[in-house]
């Protein structure tokens, strides 16, 4: 029990941490002008450059190996709702962290993404 | 500019909800086929990632997740981390219908409110500017 929950606190804290690493990367980085492949690649390698991106690397490697382990004994249909608390985290980040402005709006779609995992965990 | 922002951030995300799901059932399917799992002590389970790294199935899910990483990187180049995040979630959608269809798991109803919870959840998310910190166009 002691396990499994130290697993999701790697999935859920470790991961989101890693995601707004590698935001913060690519908005270092600039945008991507025009949805080729060759643009997405050239942007991507220039994006490698960043420390941002190996932080985060890092991080979400943690959270991926953790997740490997939660999904050997668990269910997928339980493991993915739950890690999906990691978007009250990526709110609060991406205020903080990254500097963005999370309207009313968006605050009520975040809750209701939570309200709806609930409900999915409770179903299991 | 808007309105091209806003479409090749759909476009991103549309790749992020199907590759991600989609790689995540590939390597639930590739660990329960693995066998026991131990995690102590540390060779045995050095011993376990060496049995998931030799499986077709585990390869096939991390190709899923790298091209979920790099679309998400993409949409992240463009639009907020607290827009893209959200509208990601539409991927538990396609996740309860692999789990139905691929692994043969139930899906009770009050689970499927709760996605369709989820998706009201995005709907709101998608009703606001995609990016909010500078450089906005």
């Amino acid at each position: 029990m002691m396990l499994e929950a130290l697993l999701f606190v790697m999935v859920i804290v470790v991961g989101t941490g890693g995601e707004m690493c590698l935001a913060r990367a690519m908005k270092q980085t600039g945008e991507l002008e025009r949805l080729r492949p060759s643009a997405a690649i050239k942007l991507l390698g220039r994006a490698l450059r960043v420390k941002w991106i190996w932080i985060g690397v890092a991080m979400m490697a943690s959270a991926f190996f953790s997740l490997l382990l939660l999904l050997s004994f668990e269910a997928l249909s339980f493991v993915v709702p739950v890690s999906a608390l990691n978007y009250l985290v990526g709110g609060l980040g991406s205020m903080f962290f990254l500097g963005e402005h999370v309207s009313w709006q968006r605050w009520i779609g975040i809750g209701l993404v939570c309200i709806g995992v609930t409900m999915v965990v409770i179903a299991k | 500019m808007d309105t091209r922002l806003r479409l090749k951030t759909y476009v991103l995300i549309a790749v992020m909800i199907v590759a991600n799901p989609v790689g995540t059932l590939l390597i639930a399917k590739g660990m329960k086929h693995i066998g026991d799992v131990k995690f102590w002590p540390l060779p045995a389970l050095l011993e376990v990632f060496g049995r998931a790294f030799g499986t077709l199935t585990i390869w096939a899910g991390i190709a899923c997740l790298i091209t979920f990483i790099a679309a998400n990187m993409l949409a992240l180049s463009m639009a907020d981390y607290s827009y893209v995040q959200p509208a990601a979630a539409l991927g538990y959608g396609v996740t309860a219908v692999l789990a139905v269809f691929v692994l043969g798991e139930s899906v009770s109803p009050l689970r499927w409110a709760g996605i369709a919870v989820i998706c009201l959840g995005v709907s709101f998310v998608r009703n606001t500017h995609p990016r909010t910190t500078e450089g906005r166009r």
